[in-house]
């Protein structure tokens, strides 16, 4: 069929190199869900690769990365998925007595308890500290087995959002707002005179004067697109 | 005049639309098409035209629709009151529900589900232009959006429906077969491992000819699935 080229490992360069992924030279084997990319034995299993019937098969589209013995997919696109130590931003979507649940844009809504909450109020009083609708940063406490997390505000900087905007991005794309040693990110806040928190589920809070704010949203709606374009259309 | 005596295939064995009886409509896919979506493709199959939209996964609502092992697929078929030549009237009907239960059971095969409980993945499937094999086209564009939107499967889902007119069996039935044709048989296929996920079949079929409906569907599915993979190799996004 077009294109042809089939990932499979046995197709891969034969040059033994162990040490770290695949040849940087080689242009990156794309991947479709469902792909064959060979045998699995003597191979361990990564992210988005299971093994059927002792061959390896991809689950998602994305790059194959051969790291030493293991074979991974980095995902072109993912949702977020929580783990404990992430610096979220969370949005209350309802409240009981002494819970707040929130939505962190993970497959499930994270809860927050009253203990973790970021002051000391009666039983009954979540609503008067952070109501229905308003924004949080936050950090994931705990992931549990069910995946129901529990995030926490008990901590440096974690608070209620008060001023500013919250704008989305894919969460595969926040490697790229913040750069290398998050070099990227330092320039925009310079640039804008902005304070930009980028929160590891994708939401970024910006606060600073209007046109600050403006130029930081026009920036990350830039990087979406372009990010969206440097990939063709589909196929006829 | 009964359906029957309607020729559809010449001596030749060319059909009504100048295709040989083992010959596939022209195919197109577009992904991104939907910018505020998890994932979305647009398919075009002949004059059918699909877009599919997959939003999640997310929490489940209301709660009892959860379930605590695995996450629910919720797939929503619908087709436009202008997709045909009769307008149909909006809103879900019998058979927009038996098609959204049939695609729902065929992605629910591939769909790594069990590794998001007590979430919900949405899929809407909406026709914007029907020719025939509507299900069909549906279902394959619902599995690509699904990749697109990079949730975990074992494989595509590509479904192609075959069927006999005049006596003749033949691959990718259009309007004209499918209304007049005397028998259908949709079936969705996984490209990869060759196995069945979906099989419906409308009308009468002898066994010799059910297994010429079935190599002609299975070997359709394997070409359609290099083009579902090729379309989402190379990206997704509508320049």
């Amino acid at each position: 069929m077009k294109g042809g080229s089939v990932a499979r490992l046995d197709n891969m360069s034969g040059k033994g190199n162990a040490a770290g992924p695949h040849d940087s030279q080689q242009a990156p084997l794309l991947v479709a869900p469902g792909e064959d990319l060979g045998d699995s034995e003597d191979y361990e299993v990564g992210h988005g690769v299971i093994v059927m019937d002792g061959r390896l098969r991809a689950t998602k589209q994305g790059q194959m990365k051969k790291d030493g013995k293991s074979v991974s997919i980095l995902p072109s696109r993912t949702k977020y998925f929580p783990r404990p130590g992430d610096l979220v931003i969370g949005l209350v979507e309802g409240c009981t007595n002494n819970i707040w649940f929130v939505d962190i844009g993970a497959p499930f809504n994270a809860i927050l308890p009253m203990s973790l909450g970021p002051a000391k109020m009666e039983f009954g009083g979540t609503r008067s500290v952070i109501d229905i609708g308003e924004a949080i940063l936050c950090r994931v406490q705990e992931v549990e087995e069910t995946h129901s997390s529990v995030v926490t505000m008990k901590g440096m900087g974690l608070r209620k959002i008060r001023s500013g905007v919250v704008e989305d991005i894919d969460p595969h794309l926040l490697g790229r707002l913040i750069g290398r040693q998050g070099k990227a990110l330092r320039q925009l806040k310079e640039d804008t005179e902005c304070r930009v928190v980028a929160a590891e589920n994708g939401r970024i809070w910006i606060d600073g004067d209007f046109e600050g704010m403006l130029e930081v949203r026009t920036r990350l709606r830039a990087m979406t697109a372009e990010a969206k374009a440097a990939t063709p259309g589909g196929v006829a | 005049m009964g359906y029957g005596d309607v020729q559809m295939i010449d001596e030749n064995g060319i059909r009504v639309d100048g295709r040989k009886a083992g010959d596939v409509r022209p195919i197109s896919i577009e992904l991104g098409v939907v910018p505020v979506a998890d994932g979305s493709c647009r398919m075009t199959w002949g004059t059918n035209e699909v877009i599919v939209a997959v939003y999640g996964p997310m929490e489940a609502h209301p709660r009892k629709i959860q379930r605590q092992d695995r996450a629910v697929l919720d797939v929503r078929y619908n087709m436009a009151p202008f997709s045909t030549s009769d307008r149909i009237r909006p809103g879900f009907n019998r058979r927009s529900r038996e098609i959204s239960k049939v695609t729902s059971d065929a992605l629910e095969s591939v769909v790594l589900l069990e590794l998001y409980p007590r979430s919900k993945i949405r899929v809407e499937i909406e026709i914007i232009c029907a020719e025939a094999g509507t299900r069909c086209v549906g279902l394959t564009a619902a599995s690509v959006a699904l990749a697109d939107a990079g949730i975990p499967m074992t494989d595509l889902v590509v479904s192609v429906a075959s069927g006999k007119i005049n006596g003749v069996v033949v691959c990718d039935l259009n309007k004209a077969e499918d209304n007049y044709g005397e028998a259908d048989l949709p079936m969705g296929v996984l490209p990869n491992s060759g196995e069945l996920a979906f099989l419906q079949m409308d009308g009468d079929l002898s066994q010799e000819e059910f297994q010429e409906a079935w190599d002609y569907n299975m070997e359709a599915a394997i070409v359609i699935g290099d083009y579902c993979a090729e379309a989402l190799k190379n990206g997704g996004y509508n320049l």
